[in-house]
């Protein structure tokens, strides 16, 4: 038995299932930013593993992923400032409850 | 031929991923669900090793599982009363991302099985980078040289930096 590059992509294809459930259907902010980290994650293993397989004298899908990872970290920080400073204002983190910007 | 060791690992990470991606989405109690990522990410993490991409394996620890769940936790004890639930989906909202879900998977699954020449391709050689290869890279501006993008991510850490204190700041 071998291990294919498809083996490594199906774990990856049912992550970003995942996160696009939970993204749909979590009312939290919160609970949507980790739905959100679930998609990244698997959108990175996907580059890594194509890097690897098919083109492995050449880095780029990892270094791509490697910046990937800073970014998610940066967007990271900044989503739950502005949550943290939305419960401070409206004691919640609903996205039900927070309609002020609606019009 | 893959060793016996390797394919047995290939199983065990691939099952702690696919389990605990579901346990994340779907468990109710939040911080449950961060606990459920820190062990993804870790999974994640295990794939980059098997793979000899060890210093990406390295940052994916250290900066997701060490930075982005520590600041998960972090804001969801400030924002929930600990052992809170939440509330129970209504039918029409599960089955809207339940649909959506399954319905993507199964069009990318399909697209993967039927036009994938690629989906046989073996790792045939080593892949490894070596750490003061991959410094060099990074601070070149060659060809393959990654300077601009370095340059670029430190201005945007600084930038979410001020962003994040200037957002998070008591008035």
């Amino acid at each position: 038995m071998d291990l294919t590059l498809l083996m490594y992509l199906i774990p990856s294809l049912i992550m970003f299932g995942c996160g696009v459930y939970g993204f749909l259907t979590r009312k939290n902010m919160i609970a949507i930013m980790i739905s959100l980290e679930l998609m990244l994650n698997s959108i990175d293993i996907n580059f890594v593993v194509f890097n690897r397989f098919l083109f492995p004298d050449q880095y780029e899908g990892m270094f791509f992923t490697l910046f990937a990872i800073a970014i998610a970290a940066a967007e990271t920080a900044v989503a739950l400032a502005i949550i943290i400073n939305v419960f401070r204002a409206v004691k919640n983190v609903d996205i039900n409850e927070i309609t002020k910007l609606k019009f | 031929m893959e060793s016996v060791g390797n394919i047995f690992m290939y199983f065990i990470i691939a099952l702690a991923i696919i389990v605990f991606s579901v346990l994340t989405v779907t468990t109710r109690k939040i911080l449950r669900s961060a606990t459920y990522l820190l062990f993804v990410l870790f999974a994640t993490a295990l794939l980059y090793f098997q793979m000899d991409y060890e210093f990406l394996g390295a940052v994916q620890i250290a900066v997701y599982a060490g930075g982005i769940v520590v600041l998960f936790v972090f804001s969801i004890l400030l924002t929930h009363r600990p052992g809170e639930k939440a509330d129970a989906l209504s039918s029409q909202r599960r089955w809207l991302g339940l649909s959506a879900a399954v319905l993507g998977v199964a069009a990318c699954g399909y697209a993967l099985l039927s036009y994938g020449k690629f989906c046989t391709a073996q790792i045939t050689k080593d892949g490894a980078l070596e750490i003061h290869e991959l410094g060099k890279l990074l601070l070149s501006t060659d060809k393959f040289g990654y300077l601009l993008p370095f340059e670029a991510v430190s201005v945007l850490l600084l930038a979410c930096i001020i962003g994040g204190v200037v957002i998070a700041r008591r008035r």
